[in-house]
């Protein structure tokens, strides 16, 4: 089941420069938020605050807090915390060296599930999950990399979704993605709705339209407005925000 | 695929199905009214007219929301747009079945006669208008089509309708209050049912993205 | 007139790069014509299996050079191999950026061109001087020092070329950085980096130098690894300049034994090693 997040005057830097400055935000059990914003409003700073990968790169600080499910995220070890918080990324990344199986089930395997049958059943479900497992389980044992673009995507979801995360971020899921392949995607979001939260970046503000029960709006590094996405597109509150998704920025 | 989308039509469509309901239901209870001319009865359609104002707005509302969240395209955004309009022509149809309420509030004395065509032309009218929120439901143009013919008749009916109340009234002077009154309520149900119409030309809209005149 | 100008000129260029590749190629082929010409007639049993003769004798061999080139080649190995890859990784995975590993990388650098003859005499008066005598294991030491810089470049190298994304994934799944770099990263760049051992491991094989000051040479078999190996080069090196015939003969065979040694060391290592999947 999905975790509520909250956060509380978070503030990052990247170097000099400060991308967030101080986000106060509530994110939902078992909803779909999205997240848009013009380029460089630390969006994705924002997210990859989350499951703590921003202070995997060199030169970056993080202040404030980030409760989730009552404890907060920086009390843990961020590894295991990865392990509750999952991510897929605007590029699908799955691993050159491993078959689709192999990919499927890198992250409970690689934390010490070795026995064959769990292995199988936990490759099957997360594949069905990810709506990939008709295309796939006749070649289980091909290259993760031998897939299309949306497959490779998929994959990246089923791998993620197998570690049983109750949070999975998504940064731009779909970007790198034709048309059909991001309708694939979008359906599997909204189906996954009932058991994670998903927090979803992008860039496509129909998308968040289209898929997101609630929409929050950065730019400049601050959060300028949340709430539900029916509202936020019909009747904005900010000017900002309505001056953004109609197209009249800058 | 487009599950929030198909979703949302279908509760477009229930909405406007039940705002038909409703309107049927408003319209017999005032035929009911003026066939027996109970005043208190009449003050309770009037205020009923609420009821169909909310219908319209949550179709307006869910409209809104589908265009805004779902950008609908070609047939969905026809669809949508239609059934915005389709909301409208169902509550002037509401308004003017309380316009018949309203008329019994004026009415003194028995009435001057059985009233058979007038109750006729409601129930067509009503038909008509369940026939055009079938075919918006089911996208069926050849139903959509039949509501042509249909009208015409309710015209012929209301012809009829005005002539015999014009004998009765050349005839009995003193009743020509009551004439009037009820050759008005004959005028309000000819105008639901072209609004019945209307639906259909919007059922035509939707499928050929033409326009046709099924009133003529 | 200007699309035959230019059809002209994109001909002639198209000649001058064929020619210069045809250049490149010439002392490429020449050589293995030549050793092979040469070395073919020389090659036997006797070759791979009789220790060298007195000169004048025919039938004598190189089995000793050639296993003791195998030896300390090994010896090389199990040394630079090990040492350079995780030094790659950790200048890769670990520590890119600071002071220490920019300073690792230039000496790095600066070593991988370092004349191998002063290698040679580095080992000679740090091991054999020390030890009092000549030993494949001061050889093999020798190549060692050669071969850990172009393995550790060559480790970087094939390490950067993994992309961070992957490097993310893995952590993005809850896996630690050091089994994200032992199982993913490490996996991923597996087919370079063994390929860049190999042709460290080929280009110490031919090493002449140093192992004159370290291995020095044996007309016997060594009986230990703390005595003086011969090996393949230095063997052709010393009969390749003397005045006999036969000796002659028996470079030209060893010559083409080591070349075909690394050949084969090259093929090896991209057959084993191509892309399974897919």
């Amino acid at each position: 089941m999905g975790q509520t997040l909250s956060v509380r005057k978070l503030e990052a830097w990247y170097g000099p420069n400060k991308t967030l400055k101080g986000i106060n935000m509530e994110i939902e059990a078992n909803h779909v938020t999205a997240i848009i914003g013009p380029s460089g409003c630390g969006k994705s700073t924002f997210v990859r605050c989350i499951n703590r990968m921003h202070e995997t790169l060199p030169g970056t600080k993080v202040i404030g807090e980030i409760i989730l499910d009552g404890e907060s995220i920086y009390d843990q070890d961020p590894v295991a915390l990865r392990k509750t918080v999952g991510m897929v990324f605007q590029k699908p990344n799955p691993f050159p060296s491993m078959s689709i199986f192999e990919n499927v089930v890198a992250g409970v395997r690689l934390n010490g599930q070795r026995n064959k049958q769990n292995l199988q059943a936990i490759a099957e479900r997360s594949l069905r999950m990810a709506a990939l497992w008709d295309e796939v389980k006749d070649r289980l044992n091909y290259s993760g990399i031998s897939l299309s673009g949306g497959q490779q995507q998929r994959l990246c979801i089923a791998r993620a979704l197998a570690v049983e995360p109750a949070v999975l971020l998504m940064d731009e899921p779909a970007s790198a993605l034709d048309p059909i392949a991001t309708t694939h995607i979008e359906e599997l979001i909204r189906q996954l709705r009932d058991n994670y939260t998903i927090l979803i970046v992008t860039h496509n503000m129909q998308q968040a339209a289209r898929i997101a029960d609630s929409t929050a709006f950065f730019l400049n590094g601050e959060l300028v407005e949340h709430g539900a996405t029916s509202e936020i597109f019909t009747n904005p509150k900010d000017k900002r925000t309505e001056d953004y998704i109609t197209g009249r920025f800058g | 695929m487009r599950q929030s989308l198909n979703e949302g039509q279908f509760v477009l469509i229930q909405l406007l199905k039940d705002m038909g309901k409703e309107v049927e239901r408003i319209l017999l209870g005032c035929m009911q009214t003026l066939i027996s001319l109970d005043r208190i009865q009449a003050d309770y359609w009037i205020a009923e007219d609420q009821k169909i104002n909310d219908f319209e707005r949550q179709v307006d509302d869910e409209c809104v929301r589908l265009i805004a969240t779902q950008q609908p395209v070609a047939k969905d955004l026809r669809k949508i747009i239609s059934a915005m309009k389709i909301s409208t022509d169902l509550e002037r149809m509401g308004d003017l079945a309380i316009d018949i309420a309203k008329i019994v509030r004026r009415i003194e004395g028995p009435l001057i006669k059985q009233l058979i065509d007038i109750p006729l032309m409601a129930e067509k009218a009503l038909e008509m208008m369940r026939r055009g929120l079938e075919a918006y439901a089911n996208e069926d143009m050849e139903l959509a089509n039949g509501l042509a013919d249909q009208d015409d008749q309710v015209d012929q009916l209301y012809k009829k309708v005005v002539r015999d109340l014009l004998v009765i009234m050349t005839e009995r002077p003193e009743v020509l209050d009551q004439g009037m009154y009820l050759a008005f309520v004959g005028r309000y149900l000819e105008r639901f049912a072209d609004h019945a119409t209307n639906i259909g030309e919007n059922v035509i809209y939707i499928a050929t993205a033409g326009r046709q005149d099924l009133n003529k | 007139m200007k699309q035959y100008i230019r059809k002209y000129k994109n001909w002639l260029m198209l000649s001058v790069f064929v020619a210069a590749t045809i250049i490149a190629l010439v002392p490429l082929f020449g050589v293995l014509g030549y050793v092979l010409k040469n070395g073919l007639g020389a090659l036997n049993i006797q070759f791979f299996t009789n220790l060298p003769k007195a000169m004048g004798l025919s039938g004598g061999g190189m089995a000793n050079a050639i296993v003791g080139t195998l030896i300390m080649v090994l010896i090389a190995s199990l040394i630079g191999i090990p040492v350079g890859i995780l030094a790659g990784i950790y200048l890769t995975e670990y520590d890119r950026h600071s002071w220490f590993s920019t300073a690792v990388r230039f000496a790095t650098d600066v070593l991988t061109g370092i004349p191998s003859i002063i290698v040679g005499i580095v080992i000679y008066t740090a091991i054999v001087l020390k030890m009092g005598n000549f030993s494949a294991l001061a050889g093999g030491l020798a190549l060692a020092i050669i071969m850990i810089p172009l393995i550790i470049r060559s480790t970087e190298e094939m390490l950067k070329l993994v992309s961070h994304s992957i490097r993310e994934a893995g952590y993005a799944l809850g896996i630690s950085k050091g089994k994200t770099i032992l199982k993913i990263v490490l996996p991923t760049a597996a087919k370079g980096i063994i390929t860049g051992a190999m042709l460290a491991i080929a280009r110490v094989s031919g090493e002449t130098a140093p192992l004159l000051f370290t291995a020095l040479g044996n007309q016997y078999w060594a009986r230990s690894l703390n005595e003086p190996i011969a090996s393949l080069p230095v063997q052709i090196f010393q009969y390749a300049t003397s005045p006999y015939k036969e000796w002659h003969q028996l470079a030209w065979a060893g010559s083409l034994v080591l070349i075909l040694m690394i050949i084969i060391i090259n093929l090896a290592a991209r057959f084993a090693f191509r892309s399974r999947h897919s």
